[in-house]
């Protein structure tokens, strides 16, 4: 009878969550849907059209083609990062976190919940720049489930991203910092505009220590069929990343870092 | 059965500071309970820890049987809490953070739905529903919380200074509309800075400073502890001087009013009978203040002159 009556609770309370983040994402959708549509707009004009012709083909692919698992890859790491981030350390500025913290929910669930929120709009900015693409250029999908097992993975992985950064940010400053000076660097040197089959030895070494490299890999190999990396290793890495963020991350609630007195 | 039991609480934060210094407290099912103390004496951190939004020190804490190191979720889902300060998201619809309260408490959304509605028109925030909340007035914002606290319909509600800054209309509203769901059967916590109101509302009252429980009692037990009592009696005419009244203290406050100290031995129909056969005539008597004030500033000032001693 307890474990059903709390059973209750937590769907009904994971759903809510979700509800919530998902009416978020909704609402701003002026800063959460339409930006990534016109940057990809702009890098098909630019990187796609103009400079792309002159490139000619990657990977056995047009330039363009090639290039959309990428972009793809690059918005949906972004916002699922960034939902997360600004969801969550809104609620602790707003003090609004409260609502969770006294409500009957375990920490795992709250995590849980606010995962699922970056992976929406991980997956609907993601859908939203897969559209764009399709004004462009024509992308074939040669295994479905690679493409979706990867964008879910890595979504998941980047959402638990910026819960960690929420947890610590004391204020807003704290919250672009990691976005600024590592993810974006890590994304642009992520293989999402070229292969690194293209960079000197020592600069491959290098590529193959960053993480995003084997995300948008495995994806571009859901649709294009060719990759920089083994799609089974990248499945194990980008694994292996949500399973110990997961728990980094409610060790850290439940320790009450950032969130408790 | 009790509410809350709450044994050897003790919380020493960070920074050194001992802000709970063994507390135990029960608070019976059915109780409208009062816990008051001065600014910094351990209130909120108690509910705090209550609430698990502080980690306690040491001790234990129960909610109807429920003890939260094993128990957190089945004893959190018993309370409903209106805090002190302000914490719903100022960006989102009236209904829709009441709703989505229920949901977090695990009720259905039909029923979250028709709750929301219940209690918003209960508290007059229903023609506000679809209002964002920051544009909300101070008083509607903390009817908003106490709205919120009880959609889940919870067993024992807590309430960390629901009137601050609320008019008095209002705040004798919710009054009202506290007195009735306690009646329901709802156990009620309150701390507040209008003793007025914990004197109306509870039955029974804790208070609690520098982080220990100095005083917990029936209401009527602690309003009887008071050994002494001023009182402001006004007069039908002018008087030039102070009535003669031996062994009371008096002050003549202006030639209408006299204040006049009285001990617990003594009584008022000696001072009334004294006065007519002065041919004065009293139209109007008060309290200079409010009793449990005056109780409470003496416990409070007792307990500083004996750290003063001590020190």
């Amino acid at each position: 009878m307890r474990d059903e009556h709390l059973a209750r609770i937590r769907r009904i309370g994971f759903q809510t969550i979700v509800r919530r983040e998902y009416g978020r994402i909704i609402r701003i959708w002026g800063q959460t849907l339409v930006p990534p549509a016109v940057t990809a707009t702009l890098y098909f004009l630019i990187f796609g059209s103009l400079i792309g012709r002159r490139i000619g083909q990657m990977g056995g692919f047009d330039y363009m083609q090639y290039l959309a698992p990428g972009l793809i890859m690059m918005a949906v790491i972004s916002n699922s990062y960034g939902n997360v981030v600004s969801s969550f350390f809104g609620a602790k500025f707003g003090k609004h976190i409260e609502e969770l913290l006294v409500a009957p929910l375990p920490n795992w669930l709250i995590v849980l919940g606010y995962v699922a929120g970056g992976l929406l709009r991980g997956l609907l900015v993601g859908a939203v720049v897969l559209a764009v693409t399709l004004f462009f250029t024509h992308v074939p999908v040669e295994h479905p489930f690679l493409v979706a097992g990867s964008v879910f993975l890595t979504s998941v992985v980047f959402s638990l991203g910026g819960f960690f950064n929420a947890i610590f940010a004391k204020n807003f400053d704290q919250i672009s910092w990691f976005p600024t000076f590592v993810l974006t660097p890590l994304i642009y040197l992520g293989g999402v505009f070229y292969s690194v089959s293209l960079l000197p030895p020592w600069a491959q070494a290098l590529s193959y220590a960053n993480p995003i490299l084997y995300m948008v890999n495995a994806f571009r190999h859901g649709f294009l069929g060719t990759s920089d990396v083994d799609p089974g290793f990248a499945f194990l890495i980008m694994g292996a990343f949500a399973v110990a963020m997961f728990a980094i991350v409610v060790a850290l609630m439940n320790r009450g870092t950032g969130i408790r007195e | 059965m009790q509410a809350l039991s709450i044994r050897g609480l003790t919380k020493t934060y960070a920074n050194g500071v001992q802000a709970l210094r063994g507390i135990d407290l029960d608070v019976a099912e059915g109780d409208f309970f009062a816990l008051l103390g001065p600014n910094g004496a351990g209130k909120t951190t108690s509910i705090g820890i209550v609430m698990s939004l502080v980690a306690k020190t040491a001790g234990s804490v129960s909610v109807f049987g429920h003890d939260i190191d094993r128990e957190l979720d089945l004893a959190k889902s018993c309370i409903g809490l209106v805090p002190q300060e302000i914490n719903f998201n100022q960006f989102e619809k009236t209904f829709t953070i009441i709703v989505n309260q229920a949901g977090f408490y695990g009720i259905p959304r039909r029923l979250a739905v028709e709750r929301s509605e219940k209690y918003l028109r209960q508290l007059q925030l229903w023609d506000k529903r679809d209002a964002i909340a920051r544009s909300l007035s101070g008083g509607m914002k903390r009817r908003l919380m106490i709205a919120r606290a009880l959609v889940h319909e919870p067993r024992l509600l807590i309430l960390d200074e629901p009137t601050a800054g609320v008019d008095i209309e209002i705040r004798r509203s919710m009054w009202g509309f506290l007195r009735e769901i306690n009646e329901r059967g709802t156990t009620i916590i309150l701390t507040t800075h209008y003793l007025e109101e914990a004197e109306s509302l509870c039955r029974n009252i804790a208070i609690i400073d520098g982080g220990r429980i100095i005083e917990n009692d029936t209401m009527s037990g602690v309003i009887r502890k008071l050994s002494q009592e001023t009182f402001v009696l006004n007069f039908r005419c002018a008087t030039a001087s102070v009535p003669q009244l031996p062994g009371y203290v008096t002050r003549l406050v202006d030639d209408h009013t006299i204040e006049v100290e009285v001990r617990k031995e003594q009584g008022l129909n000696d001072i009334f009978t004294r006065l007519s056969q002065q041919g004065i005539e009293v139209v109007s008597m008060r309290n200079k203040v409010n009793r449990l004030e005056e109780l409470f500033m003496r416990l409070v000032e007792r307990k500083d002159a004996a750290a003063a001693e001590a020190g």
